[in-house]
């Protein structure tokens, strides 16, 4: 962008390139990660799924599409307009999560979606999105005096509540999500050191309470089952198929048994004869590494990585404060779901339920994924613009 | 400190590329976290996980192979296969929440018409024995609950139905003692060196012949590698070995003789057995023992009623094999014994001349011939012919005032007090009273007296303390048949492939060769052949009119609160014996009155005599 600034003939072109620049003005790498790793996902998908593969293949390349059109609107779109949105955006996300705990479907035990003709919508998802914009709002609404420890609590106050209703559903993973939206903002938006130790703290207080305090009490907080999939990595050798141990067991042998370079989808038996469960979903990843091998599964998250790094870049560039906080909350938001996911894949982390960002089959979530990485995009475009309206402005 | 907001264009502050270049940190550890971990799993493990990958698709379903027939010495089928499907739970894949696993084995219940606590029961007890094994519910299920055992496998977690061989006996109860049963292998088998080869599951031979001859009958069986699914259902066979049958083994037993012994013995009703020996080669041609059962039942896991009836001794224990484990006096059938034992040591010749009174005292004790008979004076072969005791009883008191145990002695030579060594497990060794065994009880205070002249008086007409079954009688008999030569008794004869070809005989040796002179042999032949078909003789009003000159022996044994139990041991053709039949039947009176009659169906049937020739009469002769 700068050296386009220095390059010859630089302006005297502008004019005319205008109409075709405007779709080249997108981050390109971004949107090679983006596309690449929805191609992936669904031709792993294909893989997956062995009943009526046909269905959910369409279906996931119909949510790509719309996914795709909507992040072009997005990034068409100045990201700063959601700004003064914030109030609105923030209510609509506790509205949205609050109606699905009063009128929800339940999957597996928690109240996470609302039916829509086309899709199960899931609001947490959407929430990431709208929370991200809201908070990084909220950051820079300063217009009264106040102190700075004043701003990270309000902030976090903030967050809280939305992460306490997903918690509510229950899904731990979203609500991670949603705090390490929060602390990513509050980071980038240069909340002191002290803070966040302070954060820290708290934060671990919190998880021991939950954890060791309340089941010690006789009032535990998590479901049983939370705290058997939280456990489950450490014990995976539980012969029970229905259990968490025994389904992390069977991820790990999966990844495992892709070996260098996969089996391919004919031959990935823990695929293919239903070992591994979840394939099409949280644990898609793993058929990765089945069908792949080390080869697919490097290739993946190099995609990941190079996701990652745009965004961070893109961070970097941004016109104003608000599109930096806004693509550090996208980053962030990306990053955890990437590594939680995959961790719990590779039988590292707990399982938490959540998809892998643009791969895991379902709407809400590759739809959300592409609006956030449409934020980006915006980001980048309005960079570019702001860049551009500057060199204007000095020749 | 918080950045500066506003509009205003972004300045990458120090502070700022400091916090993002920390993310970017974090971002870059865990991809190296992920990277490392993923190398570990596929790059480093690769293998082994491929391994357990396969170990998961891949079943090895063992397809049995169906055990050997085995045949008579015509070629008659006594034991075959038919297939059964049985219902089988494997334990560790029943599921593992309790009140899921009691709901499943409730429903197993209903379908199989087994109470839910049975189930409970033998899958515990069954688990406890083999761990890991599947465990059979029920054998020979049919076809209607197989289906919809199939048809509900996710509502039968760990339950599968596999074909198996099921032994069949088309000749019901006729040779029941000998087949013995199959069951399944026991852990403590495993480690014996003849069940080499058997894995865990497997049927082997429990008792009886099927005992004996496993290593034959067994086949080896083959082996079918399937692949499954996450819920175990089979998705198609990656590759098979086919079983190979066990082979065929063809028995000495004649089915004729055999049928012809076992109907005799049940229509006395009493307890009773007989043995059919070949005297030249210890082929067994027929053994058999009454009650009988049908040995049908044990094709199946039996229950623990059924068990009660088989073993109860108000039914007769109808399990019991008492040509093999029965054991009683014989009565004067031992005589033959005696006579051997005094000739061979010399304390008379066939000419010596002893003096029947009709009772002989000895230190104030009268034994008396039975029915008050006297015969005068008498050699061996009239005292055999009509069965003098009081000549015997003599034979007796000299023998023991000579010492040295010489009927004793002769009686072990010739088969009684051990095992005969036929190839049937669970046989009898019996007892030969003799002073040193006595006093001994006496010296441990289990007996009220010692030996006295009195027990061996008792012992040279087979009565008293000595216990003896028909199958060391007609080895006995049969030694002195042939010669001299102790023969091992045997059914098996020869290991065939399915066609009949012979692949390995089956020829015990005999044990061992006794001395005994042509004079003894003839002496005595000729006092049974008297016996059988000279006036007067014990036996020959049953045999007088047989087309079939027979040497043979009648024998009353006298047992303490019972009536008198028939004996007749007997060796045809006389001229040169090719059978010995010993029969014995309890409660039956003397000799001539029910064992007789019995043996000589058996020798019809040997030697195809039908009609009324078959069947003789009873003869009321005392012995």
């Amino acid at each position: 962008m700068h050296e386009q600034a220095h390059a010859p003939f630089g302006t005297a072109v502008q004019p005319f390139a205008e109409p075709r620049s405007r779709l080249l003005q997108l981050d390109f790498l971004l949107l090679l990660a983006t596309i690449g790793l929805i191609v992936f996902g669904v031709i792993t998908l294909n893989g997956a799924i062995t009943i009526n593969s046909g269905y959910f293949v369409s279906r996931q390349i119909a949510y790509g599409v719309i996914g795709l059109v909507l992040m072009l609107v997005v990034a068409r779109f100045d990201y700063s307009r959601f700004r003064e949105l914030r109030l609105a955006l923030y209510g609509a996300a506790i509205g949205l999560i609050l109606l699905v705990l009063a009128a929800g479907g339940v999957t597996r035990g928690s109240r996470r979606w609302l039916e829509l003709p086309f899709l199960r919508f899931q609001p947490s998802e959407l929430g990431k999105l709208l929370l991200v914009l809201a908070l990084s709002a909220f950051v820079l609404e300063r217009v009264r005096r106040r102190s700075e420890r004043e701003i990270t609590a309000r902030i976090m106050l903030l967050a809280i509540v939305p992460t306490l209703l997903v918690m509510v559903q229950p899904d731990i993973g979203t609500g991670i999500v949603y705090i390490a939206i929060a602390f990513t903002v509050l980071f980038i938006a240069g909340t002191k050191w002290t803070h966040f130790a302070a954060l820290g703290a708290l934060t671990v207080a919190a998880v021991c309470a939950v954890l060791v305090v309340a089941p010690a009490l006789g009032t535990p907080v998590l479901k049983h089952y939370q705290t058997d999939r939280l456990t489950a990595f450490l014990h995976k050798d539980n012969a029970d198929p229905k259990s968490e141990g025994y389904q992390l067991k069977q991820a790990e042998i999966a990844i495992g048994s892709g070996g260098k370079t996969g089996r391919g989808p004919k031959k990935a038996t823990q695929t293919r004869l239903a070992f591994l469960p979840e394939g099409h979903t949280d644990f898609i990843f793993a058929v990765v590494g089945e069908q792949y091998g080390f080869v697919g599964g490097a290739i993946v998250l190099s995609l990941y990585a190079l996701l990652i790094w745009r965004a961070l870049r893109i961070l970097t560039l941004a016109k104003n404060l608000y599109g930096a906080l806004v693509a550090g909350g996208v980053a962030a938001m990306l990053m955890t779901q990437t590594f939680i996911n995959v961790g719990g894949n590779v039988g590292i982390m707990p399982i938490t339920g959540i998809p892998l960002p643009l791969m895991s089959y379902g709407g809400s979530s590759v739809i959300v994924t592409l609006m956030a990485v449409g934020l980006l995009q915006s980001v980048y475009v309005q960079a570019r613009q702001a860049a551009r309206a500057k060199q204007e402005t000095i020749s | 400190m918080y950045l500066p907001s506003g509009d205003r264009r972004l300045v990458v502050t120090p502070q700022l590329a400091l916090r993002v270049a920390v993310l970017g940190g974090v971002a870059l550890a865990l991809f190296a976290i992920a990277f490392f971990r993923l190398w570990y799993l596929q790059v480093l493990s690769g293998d082994r996980y491929l391994a357990e990958a396969n170990n998961n698709r891949v079943r090895n379903i063992k397809v049995e192979a169906p055990r050997g027939k085995i045949v008579d010495r015509n070629g008659t089928v006594l034991v075959d296969n038919r297939t059964a499907l049985s219902a089988q739970v494997i334990p560790q894949r029943l599921p593992a929440d309790t009140a899921r696993r009691n709901r499943e084995i409730r429903r197993l219940g209903t379908v199989l018409g087994i109470k839910p606590a049975v189930l409970q029961r033998r899958i515990r007890r069954e688990s406890r024995k083999l761990p890991y094994s599947p465990v059979t519910l029920k054998t020979d299920v049919g076809l209607d609950t197989v289906f919809y055992l199939e048809e509900n496998q996710t509502a039968f977690r760990g339950v599968n139905v596999r074909r198996v061989f099921l032994r069949r006996y088309p000749y019901g109860e006729l040779g029941a003692h000998l087949f013995g049963t199959t069951g399944e292998v026991t852990k403590q088998q495993l480690k014996e060196g003849r069940y080499a080869g058997v894995s865990l599951g497997d049927r082997v031979g429990q008792s009886g012949i099927e005992y004996t001859y496993d290593r034959y009958l067994r086949g080896k069986n083959g082996a079918s590698r399937v692949e499954v699914d996450a819920l175990g259902r089979p998705k198609g066979e990656l590759s098979v070995r086919d079983p190979l049958p066990g082979k065929q083994l063809r028995l000495s037993i004649d089915l004729a003789v055999q049928k012809a012994g076992q109907e005799a013995l049940a229509s006395f009703g009493r307890p009773g057995a007989f043995v059919a020996l070949d005297p030249r080669n210890g082929d067994v041609i027929g053994l058999g023992s009454n009650p009988s059962f049908d040995p049908n039942v044990f094709a199946k896991s039996l229950t623990r009623s059924e068990y009660k009836r088989l073993t109860s001794p108000a039914n007769g224990a109808p399990l019991t094999d008492r040509a093999i484990q029965g054991l009683y006096p014989t009565g004067s059938a031992f005589k033959l014994i005696t006579s051997t034992a005094v000739l061979e040591s010399g304390l008379i010749t066939p000419a010596t001349v002893l003096f029947d009174g009709g009772s002989l005292s000895v230190g104030g004790l009268v034994f008396k011939n039975a029915g008050g008979a006297a015969y005068g004076a008498l050699s061996l072969v009239r005292a055999l012919q009509v069965s003098s005791d009081v000549f015997f009883y003599q034979l007796g008191l000299m023998a023991d005032q000579r010492g040295g145990d010489i009927i004793q002695k002769w009686a072990s030579r010739l088969g009684l007090g051990h095992p005969t060594g036929i190839d049937l497990p669970g046989e009898a060794a019996g007892l030969i009273p003799s002073p040193a065994w006595r006093n001994r009880l006496f010296r441990k205070h289990l007996t009220d007296r010692p030996w006295t002249p009195g027990d061996n008086i008792n012992l040279a007409v087979g009565q008293g303390d000595l216990q003896a079954d028909p199958l060391q009688l007609a080895v006995a008999y049969s030694t002195i048949a042939n010669g001299g030569r102790v023969v091992t008794p045997h059914i098996g004869l020869r290991v065939e492939d399915e066609t009949g070809r012979v692949l390995q005989e089956i020829d015990p040796r005999a044990r061992r060769k006794l001395n005994i002179s042509a004079t003894t042999r003839s002496a005595i032949m000729s006092g049974l052949r008297a016996a059988a078909n000279d006036p007067g003789g014990t036996s020959a009003p049953v045999f007088s009119d047989f087309p079939i000159t027979v040497a043979g022996k009648t024998g009353t044994a006298q047992r303490p609160g019972q009536a008198d139990q028939s004996w007749y041991a007997v060796m045809a053709p006389y001229s040169d014996p090719r059978i010995v039949v010993a029969m014995t039947i309890e409660r039956g009176g003397f000799g001539a009155e029910a064992a007789a009659p019995a043996a000589r169906r058996v020798l019809a049937a040997y030697f195809g005599i039908k009609g009324k020739k078959a069947v003789g009469q009873a003869g009321h002769a005392p012995d």
